[in-house]
């Protein structure tokens, strides 16, 4: 979601074609799936006003603005709330009771995460969320990393925009696999589409995997999409204080990029300054100075680009090899309990 | 929106566990630190709610504490928003320990 913005999800599509899965069924994190009937929010704009009963505390007036009140208002209260940790009513009606939830409000997200970093897992694959506002220059980076890694590692890249198949087009066109999500409305990528998009990707074993998730220094932080690390990219162009005025994508980092360092005679952009508040929301964040459009700075970001990617294969192998050797111990035991077959 | 679609989901699954008729009150535990604007959270959970059982229902949240590590007092400490440094040293080199929750923590039934 948009925890600020209040967008919908009900116009994500995957290469143009509707998601439409996510309206009538629903594939849960084990992969089963089933249907529900359709059901649209009402809009919310039609006029409503106050006083609700139950005790409401957040009401919507007549005049469009949003107040917060508490108890002390006069107004009615249909249920009577023992226990928890509001004040305690008693009308004479039937009470209500309390019922313990605990539960995360992004776990469903995390649960398809969790899904889809395993499927990384067993892939090899070494997953990058690219994040940034709009024009830091993260699709022409993709492009130029795509060509700097000459094919020595299998790439592919999950692109996500409001609209066109612009970018994943881009991308294509470099040779290399591409899927776009189109999130309508929608300010970010959730693990959800990310596992829809996978389904259309041809992505096999091992290599890189770039999510390009749409341009918002916002939304996108609080959003698991199974990745490895986020990496974030603030161009020179955006001014030094990004990192103060948008901590929880800089604090959900692992890597900043700081992009288009040619432009750095033409501007007024301290990377030193930038990378120093960064690490106020990040202790310890690491850092490159990069230019997609000369090649700049770029040897160091593919080499660690090689490293995951050769961290994760490895991964991979070791877990093949682990499950391997159980297979082999649990068909060691098998024979022995066996019972011994008399030949005839 | 989809923030307040996920809480409806969990009251709604939690509401029918318990074959209720009305949900009346909703509490949320929401971190310093965590990334949720509460005004826009109670605006489309008003809007989401309506026709389900927990339509009107009032939106309780607890703010919890923001804390943190701090590697050179090397102590947990108070911490109001990320990018603070240390209250008491004034060092950034910070671990966030708690305030980044997001939790639907209990409702009221009928």
């Amino acid at each position: 979601m948009c925890t600020t913005c209040g967008c919908g999800q009900d116009e994500v599509r995957i290469e143009g074609v509707p998601d439409d899965r996510r309206h009538d069924a629903h594939r849960h994190a084990d992969g089963t799936v089933h249907a529900h009937p359709h059901r649209h929010a009402d809009d919310p704009d039609e006029a409503h006003t106050q006083a609700k009963e139950g005790g409401t505390h957040w009401h919507r007036l007549d005049d469009g603005t949003w107040h917060e009140h508490g108890h002390e208002h006069g107004h009615t209260h249909a249920g009577a709330l023992i226990g928890g940790l509001g004040a305690v009513h008693a009308h004479g009606v039937p009470p209500s009771r309390i019922v313990a939830i605990e539960r995360d409000i992004l776990a469903k997200n995390n649960a398809f995460a969790g899904a889809n970093r395993q499927l990384f897992a067993d892939r090899g694959l070494f997953v990058l969320n690219l994040v940034s506002s709009p024009g830091s220059g993260k699709t022409t980076l993709l492009v130029r990393t795509i060509a700097a890694l000459a094919g020595r590692v299998p790439v592919a890249v999950i692109e996500g925009d409001q609209q066109t198949t612009r970018d994943a087009d881009r991308i294509r066109a470099t040779g290399v696999p591409a899927v776009q999500i189109n999130t309508g409305k929608g300010c970010h990528l959730d693990a959800h589409m990310v596992g829809d998009a996978l389904a259309a990707l041809p992505c096999g074993q091992g290599g890189l995997l770039f999510i390009e998730n749409v341009g918002n220094l916002v939304c996108p932080a609080a959003f698991d999409l199974g990745e490895a690390h986020k990496v974030v990219i603030l161009s020179v162009t955006e001014g030094e204080d990004k990192p103060l005025k948008y901590p929880d994508m800089f604090h959900a980092a692992d890597l900043l990029l700081i992009n288009k360092v040619d432009l750095t005679p033409y501007v007024d952009f301290d990377a030193a300054a930038a990378i120093g508040y960064a690490r106020q929301v990040r202790p310890d964040l690491p850092a490159m100075r990069v230019s997609a459009a000369t090649g700049e700075g770029l040897e160091a970001w593919i080499e660690w680009l090689l490293q995951g990617a050769a961290a994760a294969t490895a991964a991979r192998d070791q877990s093949v090899l682990a499950l391997r050797r159980r297979v082999g111990e649990l068909e060691s035991e098998l024979a022995r309990r066996a019972p011994a077959t008399s030949p005839a | 929106m989809a923030i307040a679609e996920s809480v409806l989901e969990i009251v709604l699954a939690t509401a029918r566990g318990s074959a209720a008729a009305r949900v009346s009150t909703v509490w949320l535990e929401l971190g310093a630190l965590s990334q949720v604007e509460v005004r826009a959270l109670a605006f489309c959970f008003d809007a989401v709610t309506r026709g389900s059982v927990a339509e009107g229902a009032a939106l309780e949240i607890v703010t919890l504490p923001g804390e943190a590590w701090c590697m050179p007092c090397g102590d947990r400490v108070a911490l109001a928003k990320l990018g603070e440094p240390c209250p008491r040293c004034g060092s950034f080199q910070l671990q966030v320990l708690s305030g980044e929750e997001m939790r639907v923590k209990e409702i009221a039934i009928a």
